[in-house]
């Protein structure tokens, strides 16, 4: 049987989750582990930090927030954002994360996606992937480009084959976020995730655009999604995990009741 | 004092963290000496069959499983750590297990994806809601429960649940006192802390006992 996770994102600043409108704008959300065991009552099946800090002064405070969350949640969660090393990796796990996600150190040296499997295992290691659809002729399939830095460096690299490699590198998984759609509030580009589902042989993440719960639906049903990942609509108190659920099982998605 | 064994591998806070949340007097213990006196002991793992092995027999801590067992004082092996009772996996077929458990550790039957990474439902090997007892005693129907892996052992007579993923894949299993789950108990919510509460209280019926 498969079942579809739901997700709630935290983008962490300075200890504290902001959200904003592709990657600008941010306000502040509140503190990540309450935060955290909110939607852990609520029934979220993982959850996702990214620690979207700039400078490593505040590496270390990140650490603190993952240890603190495992001292009280009780469902995996994965901390992405700023890990280059393997030893990065190493702080994050040993604190009490589950799983970390690489980005931009991965695209900058991919030999870092199978360091981290051969250390860790290949259950650990998230490859978060940043996508641009390409501009296309009308009849031609779509493609994009992997872009990294918030979506304003272009790599050149084609994300499906981008993603496929990082499948063969180690990657246990796949968090793939539509630059066009995230803050949009307009859906999961579901052209994207299906694309890569169909083509990787590891669960693939959908995010970016999460502004209904029937787009939690599409994404599961029309982009193969094996989870599901929003942020906004569950840090303004729009819906509830819960909700999201009912909804997604009342459509025929198979998730875990809460 | 329930012994959580650390031999380098992975995320173990989490387990005794557990532990601690249902009551359990879990330490994480490195060196096999630490060990002695413990009531229950517990073997976690994520990562690959061979390294662990391998790991677990370096530090020693090996003969800290085997002392358990034949003390037949309370043991749970978790994921990787389950896998490791056996006798060998299809992961690597050079390096043997330990050989607690009958059976192999064999790959994930083909036709879904690699590694199964999602809660999912236990199931008696039969059919049916697995048996209320042991560790499963007390659990809601249907319990849900987080897996990551790509390897689970074969369906043996010790299994006492399985789940459903391109095949029946054991879930858990028990012989005598060891216990095992293929799937994170630690990190399965309210389900998987119901099943630690079990194991702490079988590891407190057995303290003080020589």
């Amino acid at each position: 049987m498969r079942s579809v996770r739901v997700i709630p994102c935290l983008d962490v600043d300075g200890g504290r989750v902001v959200k904003g409108i592709r990657f600008t704008d941010l306000f502040d959300a509140g503190d990540p582990v309450e935060l955290a065991a909110r939607y852990d009552s609520q029934g979220a099946d993982e959850l996702v930090f990214l620690d979207i800090t700039a400078s490593s002064d505040n590496r270390s405070t990140m650490v603190d927030v993952v240890a603190r969350t495992a001292e009280q949640v009780f469902i995996p969660f994965t901390v992405g954002g700023g890990v280059r090393a393997v030893e990065d990796a190493r702080a994050l796990l040993r604190a009490g994360a589950d799983k970390v996600g690489v980005n931009t150190a991965a695209v900058d040296s991919p030999e870092l996606v199978a360091a981290l499997a051969d250390e860790f295992g290949r259950q650990c290691v998230v490859v978060a992937v940043d996508a641009r659809r390409r501009q296309t002729t009308p009849g031609v399939s779509p493609s994009w480009e992997v872009v990294t830095h918030g979506g304003r460096i272009p790599t050149g690299l084609d994300v499906v084959a981008w993603a496929e490699r990082c499948a063969d590198l180690g990657a246990g998984e796949l968090l793939v976020t539509s630059m066009d759609r995230d803050g949009t509030r307009d859906g999961f580009d579901l052209e994207l995730t299906r694309s890569i589902s169909e083509r990787c042989p590891i669960p693939v993440i959908a995010s970016g655009g999460v502004g209904t719960l029937d787009h939690l639906v599409d994404g599961a049903v029309v982009g193969e999604a094996d989870a599901v990942l929003a942020a906004s609509i569950f840090h303004l108190g729009e819906y509830t995990v819960a909700e999201a659920k009912l909804h997604m099982a009342a459509a025929g998605v198979v998730v875990r009741p809460v | 004092m329930i012994a959580v064994l650390d031999y380098g591998i992975g995320n173990l806070r989490s387990a005794e963290k557990a532990l601690q949340h249902v009551g359990g007097d879990a330490r994480l213990v490195a060196d096999p000496d630490d060990a002695v006196g413990a009531d229950a002991v517990v073997l976690p793992g994520v990562g690959a069959f061979g390294p662990c092995v391998q790991a677990l027999n370096n530090s020693g801590l090996s003969h800290v499983v085997q002392d358990a067992v034949d003390r037949s004082i309370p043991f749970l092996g978790i994921c990787v750590g389950f896998q490791l009772l056996y006798e060998g996996s299809e992961e690597d077929s050079t390096t043997p297990g330990l050989g607690v458990l009958a059976g192999a550790v064999r790959r994930l039957p083909p036709g879904e994806k690699h590694p199964q990474m999602q809660w999912n439902v236990l199931q008696a090997p039969q059919g049916g809601r697995p048996a209320a007892a042991g560790l499963l005693a007390g659990l809601p129907d249907p319990a849900w429960v987080y897996f990551v892996h790509s390897y689970a052992p074969e369906v043996t007579e010790d299994a006492t649940s399985v789940c459903s993923y391109g095949g029946l894949v054991t879930a858990s299993a028990e012989r005598g006192s060891v216990w095992g789950t293929q799937f994170h108990p630690e990190k399965s919510g309210a389900v998987g802390l119901a099943i630690l509460a079990n194991f702490v209280a079988a590891a407190q019926a057995s303290t003080g006992k020589p």
